[in-house]
Order: structure tokens, then sequence, then C-alpha cells
């Protein structure tokens, strides 16, 4: 989903740029030899009301002695040492108060993440929703006992046992924090301030040539979200458990919408220098983009349209197989902890998943700029979630369209 | 002196020498077998896994491959018209790429060979290398602020933006062997097609072009090749275009389908040696 985009983190933009290039080509090489490294699991996917059934994994029963280590796979910004900026550390408090020495892989796409944790030489991951599935359904991610990890209890509910963290009730991983994907628009080019998607599908819009999408297959889903209220008669109860007559609306909305299209991002610097420079002036945006491009002194303004939007919210998980599970935990209670959590949402620019995390940011509006206590705002916000053919819906007398006819899909929008 | 001592008393060295010597086929295949190597394993075995995996499928929903063979993958690149516009626009975009590094490229590296001092000459030659030591993703983003409507140029993003920008970076590939070609001709040929009374477009036509032809194919292997395969720029500046190689990135990429990115990457190959094939048959190879 964010796979083909680098992610929000305040770090040199070019260098994210490159890296994620750089990652992605890795990815490229590296997905021809690693093939099926995984346990050969997931073949039993039987369709159920949970979506499918996962293969019987026990999770960690007690928690031990920490084991010196622990190997953890993590978006660019996940886990900082110090070593992008000096004050952004919460890796060496860890160390130092549980005696677990931190080794960090950067991977740049939800693929990459995958393919490494089928290794099994890594104990913990911050995987994206449209990679927690995947690593439930092939036994690489075990469940996750939360009882071992007291800070869990400080989690906004909004965030635990959702569809892209938890099987049937269980959960296979704690909640890092979550973001919105809303509508940004110039306020000198669009007027009156828009409040529904309706501005970004309208075929006579009179922005025709500079509107914006994010040019991934996900970002169908965005479609479906407005025809849940546009066209109620399609029947969509979840954007990413589409049948055939759904998607087929979905995606004739967004070939439809290509003809009002200036184009599609999908790295941030990008879209952040096609609002300032005025080539953009609506379309679909993360709040991050919008702090950064109001900074930058754009005349943009941000709203979570009456529709609802598509959201995002990435889940700490942990390997069937660690080596260090004792400090996989430790580390998985320390990044939701009020302190680490506080600091990597303020790094990354995304709503904290810990509730006292807020008291602890150093900008006191962060939590209400980022919208991270107002359970209200975020009902209203779905979040990204692998489509499966089984109907995360819970529907069985129809099958879904998968990830792999969504990104078939998305070339045939874009034609 | 060496060699007469090695004849009258040979050691280990010498008979081995001596037998190399004698047999001109083991030399050849000592000689060539790391290279062969390189070719056969890391090049062409790559290709070849590619187009095997081509042939498989991806589990959906775990990501892993299915090693079973299937044509489903050329089936639907065959029948989805999406691929066939696609297809055309990439290769659209490398044509017309190659045709403006050409138009451009021959006057400058006519100019550096035949009219420059040698002195110059080599600054020039500095000059045109200079922008490789550049990144390229730095060159594609400021031609992205170039583009801009607020930029100094202000075209906006599109098709005719990543071909303006291709051309841009490629020029250098079809300059530098276009270069090496004039070089290599006689300055006495041009003097003499003028004494002969031909004025400077017959010269040309039939000595100059046909005498540089096969590094002007040198030159177009470069940049078609290269602009067939990129997928970066039109990214950057193509607004909402994609080419052959967003598809190869989007299913690999994102959705982690690497059978049907082979299909899709054996699209480019196949035009590549149709070209080879084409350029093959007007001899051009021969003189390189």
């Amino acid at each position: 989903m964010r796979s083909t985009s680098p992610r929000p983190v305040f770090l040199t933009r070019g260098l994210a740029v490159t890296a994620a290039l750089a990652l992605a080509a890795l990815t490229a090489c590296g997905g021809s030899t690693s093939g099926s490294g995984g346990s050969g699991g997931g073949t039993a996917a039987a369709p159920g009301q949970g979506g499918f059934n996962p293969p019987a994994i026990e999770a960690l029963k007690s928690l031990g002695a920490g084991e010196g280590q622990v190997n953890l796979i993590a978006w660019a910004g996940y886990a900082e040492d110090g070593s992008n900026d000096p004050k952004v550390d919460w890796v060496h408090p860890f160390e130092q108060s549980t005696g677990c020495k931190v080794n960090t892989k950067v991977a740049g796409t939800s693929d990459e993440m995958v393919n490494l944790m089928k290794t099994g030489e890594y104990d913990a991951v911050s995987a994206s929703g449209d990679a927690s599935l995947r690593l439930i359904a092939s036994g690489t991610a075990a469940p996750v006992n939360t009882d071992l990890i007291p800070n869990y209890a400080d989690v906004f509910d909004g965030l635990k046992l959702k569809p892209w963290n938890s099987v049937k009730g269980v959960a296979y991983g704690v909640p890092h924090g979550r973001g919105a994907n809303l509508l940004m628009w110039r306020t000198d080019a669009v007027s009156p301030a828009p409040d529904s998607w309706g501005v970004v599908f309208d075929p006579a819009s009179p922005h025709k040539g500079k509107v914006t999408a994010y040019d991934s297959p996900i970002y169908i889903a965005d479609a479906a979200v407005y025809l849940m209220s546009a066209k109620p008669e399609l029947g969509i109860k979840n954007p990413y458990a589409l049948d055939d007559k759904q998607f087929q609306a979905a995606v004739d909305l967004l070939k439809q919408q290509r003809q009002i299209i200036g184009e599609y991002w999908s790295d941030y610097t990008k879209e952040i220098q096609a609002f300032k420079g005025g080539d953009t002036v609506v379309g679909t945006t993360w709040q991050v983009i919008a702090n950064l491009a109001k900074a930058e002194k754009a005349p943009v303004e941000v709203t979570l349209p009456k529709e609802g939007a598509t959201g995002w919210s990435d889940t700490w998980m942990v390997a069937a197989k660690a080596k260090n599970p004792n400090c996989a935990y430790k580390w998985l209670d320390w990044i939701i902890s009020p302190t680490a959590n506080a600091q990597v949402a303020e790094w990354f620019g995304e709503a904290p998943a810990n509730a006292k995390a807020c008291a602890k940011t150093s900008d006191a509006s962060f939590c209400d700029t980022f919208h991270a206590t107002d359970e209200e705002y975020f009902s209203k916000v779905r979040f990204w979630t692998t489509p499966i053919a089984q109907c995360l819906d819970g529907r069985t007398d129809v099958t879904c369209k998968d990830y792999s006819e969504w990104t078939r899909a998305w070339t045939e929008i874009k034609g | 002196m060496t060699t007469s001592a090695a004849l009258s008393r040979p050691g280990p060295r010498g008979r081995l020498a001596a037998f190399l010597h004698r047999h001109a086929r083991v030399r050849l295949s000592l000689l060539l077998s790391a290279p062969l190597a390189w070719l056969g394993l890391a090049y062409l075995g790559a290709l070849a896994a590619l187009f095997v995996t081509a042939f498989w499928s991806t589990d959906t929903f775990t990501g892993d491959l299915v090693r079973s063979f299937t044509w489903a993958n050329f089936q639907d690149l065959v029948t989805g018209d999406v691929y066939r516009t696609i297809a055309l626009r990439s290769l659209g975009v490398a044509v017309a790429v190659t045709l403006i590094d050409l138009i451009v490229a021959f006057p400058m590296a006519f100019a550096m060979a035949k009219l420059a001092s040698p002195r110059a000459q080599r600054w020039l030659v500095i000059l045109v290398l200079t922008p490789l030591w550049a990144s390229y993703l730095v060159k594609a983003y400021a031609w992205r602020v170039m583009l801009s409507s607020d930029g100094v140029l202000g075209w906006g993003y599109g098709l005719t933006a990543t071909i303006a920008t291709l051309s841009y970076l490629w020029l250098p590939y079809m300059i530098l062997p276009i270069y090496a070609g004039l070089e290599r001709l006689p300055s006495s040929l041009l003097d003499a097609a003028g004494d002969l009374g031909a004025r400077g477009w017959r010269t040309f036509r039939t000595v100059v072009w046909p005498l540089s032809f096969p590094a002007v194919v040198a030159g177009s292997i470069f940049t078609f090749s290269l602009s067939l395969g990129d997928y970066i720029t039109v990214k950057i500046v193509g607004g909402k275009s994609q080419l052959i190689g967003n598809v190869v990135y989007d299913n690999i990429g994102a959705a982690n389908n690497l059978p049907f990115a082979a299909a899709v990457a054996t699209v480019p190959v196949v035009i590549m040696l149709v070209y080879l094939a084409a350029v093959r048959r007007t001899g051009a190879l021969e003189n390189l």
C-alpha cells in the first residue's frame, strides 16, 4: 500500500526518496531468489466469518529474562537511535533499561518486510495493514499475549483487535499509531471549501488537470468509500471487500476521474511541490504533508470529508520463530510506552497509539493537530487492509477481488 | 633471452607455455572461460530465470510463488488492451527520445571531432561527461521544478515532459559513440569530397553519414534501451502517464506478483531483439 512510496519521515527528503528507490530495487532483485521462504503455511485459507483460519501458533505464555538483543524490521523513522538527529533517540534508552541491544533493519516496502520476516532472522516487525494479514496467514507472525505488555492497556480502544491486527478476536500485535488520508485543497483556487470527496470525482470539475490522487492500487478503496454514500444501492459495507459489481463501479469511477487528474502522487515531496507551485489544487493527502506544505507557505487546508476516508495503522508483530521473544515483547511494550510513543509519533507525523502519549509530546497541540484522541474522527477512517478473496465484511455467498486484481485494475485505470 | 633459456631446458612453466602454444584451442578456451561464464551464468542465466518465472504464478494471499506451468500471464498480457497501449506508448517514447538525441548529438559530436582544437576537444568531452556525475534523481527532480507551471519552462507534466527529460538524461550516451566514430573518420576524406566539388549536404549524405552510421546505431541502442526500461522519470514528470517499466514495478513492488512482472518484462526484451535484428540487417553491427 504505502509500499510504492517513501514514508512521511522528517529526514533529508531527497535521501528518503533515493533510499526508497534503492530498496525497491533490492526487493525486486531479492524477490526472484527468496520465493517461498516461509513455513509453506497459509494454504488452508478456508472462508469463514473472520476471513480465514490462521495456522495454530501459541503465543508466549510468560515473560522470561531478556536474551540480550532483538532484531527488528521497521519503517524508516520507527526505531531512531539518534543517528539521524541526536535529539531523536528512543532506542538507546530502551537498551539501557532492558539490556536488549537493538539491531534494526529498515525496510522500504511492505513486500520487503514480508520477505525479510520469512527468512526467520528477525524477532519483530512494524507491519502495515497490507502486510500483517499475509504474515499471519503464512504462519510467519505469532499471536501476541497482550497481558505481558503492560502499556497495551492505555492504547486507544479504536485501535485494538481490528481486522488488520487480529484474527477472530486474537491479537497478533500492538498498534503503533494511525493517520488518515485527507482531502487537501488550495484556498486561493478552490472555493467554497469542499467537504466531500465529490470534488475530486466530479467529471465537470472546474479544476480539470489540477486534481491529484494517490498512485497505488489501494486508492481504489478511496473510490469505494465515496461510493458508499454516493451510491448506497451498491451495498458496499467495507471498502476493502468489493465483489465484482462493486469493484467495477469503483474502477469505472476512477477511470472517469482520470480525465480530470493532473498527476498521481506517490512520494510526498512531489505532492508538496505540486501544491506549492499550483500544479495541483485539490486531492488526497496525509496530515504530515499538509503541515509541511503550510510550513512552506502554501495556502492549503485539509479536511476529513463527510463520507469518511481511508487511513493507515501499523502494528508491531512478533515472529513465530523469534529467537529473542522476551526482548521482542519488551520492545513492543517500550514502543507504545507514553514517552517513546510520543517521540515516534512526533518524528514520523502520525497520531500516537497510547492515550497517555499526548501528555508527553514536545508540541502541546500535537495530539489535537493529528486528532489522536478524537475517536469520532477516526470512526470515519477505514484503515488499510489487504483485500483478499474471502470477503472481509463476512459475506460468504460471493468472492471478493484480491489485491493482485486490484493491481491489474489500477494499471488499467491509469491506461 | 628468457625464451631461449626456456626452450633449452623447459621448467614446469615453460612446459605449460609450450603446451598452450601448441594447443591453440585449449589456450582459447582458457582465455574465454571467464567472460563466457559471466555471460552465461550472470547475464543469460538471469534472463532465463526471468523467462521461466513468467510461466509461474503467485498465491495471491500469502505471496508465495506457485511453481507450476501456466500460460495465464502471457494470455493476460496479449488480451489486455491496456498493455498493448502501454507497450506502444513506451515504444513511441523510446523512438522519440532516440531521434531527439540524434538530432542534438550529431552536430555536437561533429563539432567536437572535426572543428574543435585538440585542447578544446578534451574540455568538450569533459563537459559532455559532467552531467553523468550528478545523480539521476537530482536531474529528474531539477526538470520537475523547471517544468512546473511556475517554473522556468512551465510546460506542465505529461508525456512531452517525460520525453524532454529522458532526452536530456541520455544525451551523453548518444554523443560519445558518435564522437568516437567521427574522430576515426579521416579529415582527408572531407577535403577530398570538397575537392571533387561536393557541397556540405552532399558530403554529409555520401561520406560522413555512411561512415558514421555504425556509431549512430551504437548510440541509438543506448538511448533506445535506456528509455524503454525507464520508470522513474515518468513517475516524477510524467503526470498521469505510465510506461512498461511502471507496470513491472507496480507488479513487483506493490502486488508482489513476480511472475506477471516477469511476463511484462519480456516485452522490452522482445522489442530490443527485434530492433537489434533490424540493425543487423543494415550491416551496421559488423562495422562497430
